[in-house]
């Protein structure tokens, strides 16, 4: 069964199209990788998917999990299993890590008609991610994000990942600004949360992070389109050759 | 959550009945003064003080600088009005009517775990006043000013009105012809008290006016934290608040004075504030106003000792049909003194927010310092946020750091946030509260946490 279909998908910013007529699906336990040269659409798509409100659908649909969430708001999207890590997640001032983790937490767990858990239990379960990610448990006593190098970003992403639990997560650029630890460390987060009842949709324009994900399919963009798809091997192919030619 | 927030709109949809409003007559004049001054069984030298600022509001204009005051009509205004006869020694004590309601705002649950000392008012009297026994020990004085100012003229005489001279402004002369009610607090030097004490004030009855007056003495080296919280249930009436507090902080003392002030939207809140700090002495105001629909409040300090030093920081919420002109003033007197302003303000819904400071160094003042910041947080296309600085500066060694800024909600951030699942208005509010966060970090958690909720409050069936 398909976790996404993307048909016919055209996207436009102010007057500009930048995505035209995408058609892909996603199956339920696949990992699916978009690559594509800088500015070819990648990071628009994730956006999009995720209901970002800059984007303006021109046509086509989005179909999750059998219902059209073309128009859903992104929490709606967030309650119905869907799942974003940023490329440049935000630094919020004044917000701190574990109020913000709870509430979001509850707010996705009660959207999915899921019983509340009490603080304690959470506390548990961050504490255990945390460990698991190689953090320091006074973490969560930080400001989102505020002051975090670049990897303890990505890393704040996957804790956010685990605990969201979606049935589909879309990773964009997530292997980037990382060195070999931590791209170690988030390569297991991953491994972690994949399993064949949930989907990735890697966003990447390096090869690195998939030695922990193994892709199922590659996906190739270049100037808002699809350009290109196969198996894994296209995404060896691709870094030995580069996207010349693709577009 | 949901219920914890309910429990706040209680404070501005829930009132008493008000039968002793029919001995109370709404308007002003001179036998209502000699009314006031005479039930309080006062000294003379009190009524004369009275009569004279009463004297002085007949000759002042209302200040024209600032919001209009046009609509405010005080003939409608109820200037004096007992709920209860004398004041009650115990909780249990208090009518049943009126404990209930400081119950729901939470009181006496707060004087028995976290705070030094607190009192209570109720319209135009103080209903309740405790201090731990351990701090009257120590000559600590935490009293209502009705009884202090007969119970210790020694200390309240000298001070009352000095610091906020009824010639200031035609609402400074009202509140010196009809104040009641406040809070008298003595700290004697050397007394260090880390607890907070806290005075709330409730207006209850229609078209009321409330003029507490807080005199506050830091003596020497002591150390004080005081907290103030205010609430009135809305009629669609105006009601008035015209609150008065003088603050001493004598030489090396540290003092804190913090404030939510949650006036129903239908209140005018017209309110004087000062302190005069001597040397190597440090004022903290810390203040919160959400409710009004007008406020006009600049929280002064004086900086009268070399090396005095003050903070201002303080977070102005305006919504629909609310005006929040509110800001700082400190005046320079002496030498090495320095004040840090930090203002931040939200506006939605058409309403707006007016940071009005002044800073004025006089020509003694060397080396002074001064840092003023404010930002402002405008939530939609409707609301109007306007700065007005003003700096007199009158010493060329003067250090002035001046920084303003004015912007909307980030649309990247409210994406990201509601990309985890948080509905826009809830997650508009995290960002808010975000804002406001280097201000109300310096409140008491539970006063911190009031903030939050009156924020998530006001950005509910916000942002469409």
């Amino acid at each position: 069964m398909n976790i996404l279909e993307v048909k016919n998908l055209s996207v436009s910013a102010g007057d500009q199209e930048i995505l035209h007529d995408l058609n892909f699906t996603i199956a339920t336990g696949e990992s699916v990788v978009v690559m594509g040269p800088n500015g070819s659409g990648k990071s628009t798509l994730a956006k999009v998917l995720m209901g970002h409100p800059d984007y303006l659908l021109t046509s086509g649909q989005i179909i999750f999990q059998g219902q059209d969430i073309s128009a859903a708001k992104p929490e709606e999207r967030a309650a119905a299993g869907l799942f974003l890590a940023f490329q440049e997640p935000r630094e919020i001032n004044g917000l701190e890590l574990f109020p913000f983790l709870f509430d979001a937490y509850k707010a996705v767990r009660s959207a999915r008609g899921q019983e509340a858990e009490s603080v304690f239990a959470f506390k548990e379960k961050l504490d255990g991610e945390l460990a698991s990610l190689q953090v320091k448990a006074d973490w969560s006593e930080r400001q989102v994000n505020k002051d975090f190098s670049g990897g303890e970003k990505k890393k704040a992403e996957l804790l956010q990942l685990a605990l969201a639990a979606p049935s589909l997560a879309i990773l964009d650029e997530i292997d980037s600004g990382l060195d070999v630890d931590a791209l170690t460390s988030a390569g297991q987060a991953l491994k972690r949360f994949k399993n064949n009842t949930n989907s990735l949709l890697v966003v990447t324009h390096y090869q690195r992070v998939l030695q922990y994900i193994k892709p199922d399919r590659v996906l190739v963009m270049s100037k808002g389109r699809i350009v290109a798809s196969g198996g894994p091997d296209l995404a060896a192919r691709l870094e030995a050759e580069g996207f010349v030619g693709l577009d | 959550m949901e219920e914890e927030i309910k429990t706040h709109d209680s404070l501005w949809d829930d009132y008493n009945e008000a039968g002793y409003m029919d001995q109370a007559a709404s308007g002003l004049n001179e036998s209502l003064v000699r009314r006031i001054s005479k039930e309080k069984d006062e000294p003379t030298w009190m009524l004369d003080q009275r009569l004279a600022a009463l004297k002085l509001f007949y000759q002042l204009e209302l200040p024209t600088w600032g919001p209009d005051l046009s609509r405010l009509d005080l003939d409608k205004i109820t200037y004096y009005a007992k709920a209860m006869e004398g004041q009650a020694q115990r909780w249990e004590d208090v009518p049943t009517d009126i404990k209930n309601t400081f119950d729901k705002l939470g009181i006496p649950k707060a004087e028995q775990e976290v705070l030094a000392g607190v009192g209570a008012q109720y319209e135009s009297t103080v209903v309740y006043h405790s201090l731990k026994a351990e701090f009257k020990r120590q000559g600590v004085i935490f009293e209502d000013l009705d009884v202090a100012v007969k119970k210790y003229p020694e200390l309240v005489r000298p001070y009352f009105m000095k610091a906020m001279p009824t010639s200031l402004h035609k609402f400074a002369a009202l509140h010196g012809a009809v104040w009641s009610g406040g809070t008298f607090l003595y700290i004697p030097a050397g007394v260090r008290i880390k607890q907070p004490l806290q005075a709330y004030f409730r207006m209850n009855a229609k078209g009321m006016g409330q003029f507490e007056h807080t005199l506050i003495i830091i003596e020497s080296g002591a150390e004080a934290h005081y907290i103030e919280g205010c609430s009135a249930p809305r009629y669609g009436v105006d009601s008035l608040h015209a609150g008065g507090v003088e603050i001493y902080v004598k030489d090396n003392a540290r003092f804190r004075y913090s404030s939510v002030e949650s006036w129903s939207k239908d209140a005018y809140n017209l309110n004087t504030k000062r302190a005069i700090v001597e040397q190597q002495a440090h004022m903290e105001w810390v203040g919160g106003n959400f409710g009004s629909n007008t406020t006009m409040l600049y929280p002064c300090s004086i900086l009268v000792g070399e090396g005095a030093s003050a903070d201002h920081l303080g977070v102005a919420f305006a919504n629909q049909g609310q005006v929040q002109d509110t800001g700082a003033k400190v005046i320079h007197a002496a030498k090495n003194t320095s004040s840090n302003i930090v203002m931040k303000s939200i506006s939605k819904g058409g309403g707006r927010s007016i940071y009005r400071g002044l800073v004025e160094i006089a020509p003694q003042a060397d080396q002074a310092m001064v840092s003023v910041k404010c930002d402002a947080l405008i939530l939609d296309e409707f609301s109007v946020s306007d700065t007005v600085p003003v700096m007199k500066i009158n010493n060329a060694t003067a250090t002035i750091a001046h920084e303003a800024s004015a912007g909307q909600i980030n649309a990247e951030d409210l994406f990201y946030l509601r990309s985890r699942g948080l509905k826009e208005a809830e997650a508009a509010a995290m960002l808010v509260n975000g804002f406001i966060e280097p201000i109300t970090k310096e409140l008491p958690l539970e006063y911190s946490v009031e903030m939050n909720r009156m924020v998530e409050l006001e950005m509910e069936n916000s942002v469409g």
